[in-house]
């Protein structure tokens, strides 16, 4: 028995591309195709028992040259057992889309509906994916960084 | 004809614009409009340590249909702008309106994709309060320059 992320990595070491525990912060990277799985793994068996996500949230890696260029990062808590993981996947530009975790924690609902309106990264299986921050009018997804900083679409007034 | 000075016919002379804009100036109905942190300076400006009641200003409406004052008070984006500009609409005349905070003045340093650059790109403004929040000696400042306002103002009643 390891590390939390050394044990995730013992049980799915096919899945898991990279792993580090930079000041405490235990981390794993996980394939897309295996997300759905892992994650159920890690919230429902008792030697993980993660009850809570805590955020959900992306990384927009275009100007420090990232391929695949989008990370989405999981925080996972148990109140059980006091600790905690993050968990990240990797997304393409072109193919941004992710396997939706609302059916494990019921508050991916908005954070999912967040990341898509703030970065543009779809959630399959997503009950009602809609922005939740902006206005059903705003074009585009403001927390990328080829988001003119600039830009604006105002509903009323002047477009300064 | 016998000219009687103002002490000797017991009564006094003035016209009715600047009776009107007198009542007007001290009792000012506001309907606070609060979206962010400036709402607590608000909030301490109308308690009884700064107590704006001094300036007729005492009694907020909830109902922009019985205010004549707007208050915005907090960062306005561009989500709610429409929203407040209904309020605005809404309003009876005669109405002001006051820019409490940099971020209704100007939009602060929120110059980003979501927040509106000064709210009198929407609506007209009477008098802006700067100050990130102000303090409440400012708006009081303000409160009195508004009634100046009122008082020299020419307005339809």
């Amino acid at each position: 028995m390891g590390n939390l992320h050394d044990r995730v990595k013992e049980r799915w070491p096919h899945a898991v591309l990279e792993l580090h525990d930079d000041r405490g912060d235990e981390t794993v990277v996980l394939m897309r195709d295996d997300f759905t799985v892992i994650m159920k793994a890690l919230k429902e068996d008792p030697e993980f028992d993660f009850q809570m996500l805590m955020d959900l949230t992306a990384v927009d890696g275009k100007d420090l040259g990232w391929k695949p260029r989008f990370e989405v990062v999981y925080h996972l808590y148990s109140l059980s057992k006091n600790h905690r993981l993050r968990v990240k996947v990797r997304v393409n530009e072109r193919d941004a889309l992710m396997p939706t975790a609302t059916t494990l924690w019921a508050i991916a609902d908005w954070f999912e509906r967040e990341v898509w309106d703030m970065f543009g990264i779809r959630f399959e299986g997503h009950p009602d994916l809609r922005r939740i921050l902006m206005y059903d009018e705003f074009v585009g997804h403001p927390l990328r960084k080829d988001y003119p900083h600039n830009k604006r679409q105002p509903l009323i007034g002047p477009k300064n | 004809m016998e000219v009687k000075t103002l002490e000797q016919t017991g009564g006094f002379t003035s016209k009715l614009d600047d009776m009107v804009a007198w009542a007007r100036k001290f009792s000012i109905f506001q309907y606070p409009f609060i979206t962010a942190c400036c709402g607590m300076e608000y909030m301490s400006t109308a308690c009884s340590h700064y107590d704006v009641d001094r300036f007729g200003a005492g009694l907020p409406r909830f109902s922009p249909r019985q205010a004549d004052v707007l208050f915005v008070v907090g960062t306005i984006s561009h989500k709610l702008a429409p929203v407040l500009k209904h309020i605005y609409d809404q309003m009876a005349d005669p109405k002001w309106v006051v820019a409490f905070g940099v971020c209704t003045c100007t939009g602060g340093f929120y110059n980003n994709y979501a927040t509106v650059q000064g709210i009198d790109t929407i609506i007209p403004v009477d008098v802006y309060i700067p100050g990130c929040p102000p303090r409440p000696e400012y708006v009081l400042d303000g409160l009195m320059k508004l009634q100046e306002k009122i008082q020299i103002e020419k307005k339809a009643y």
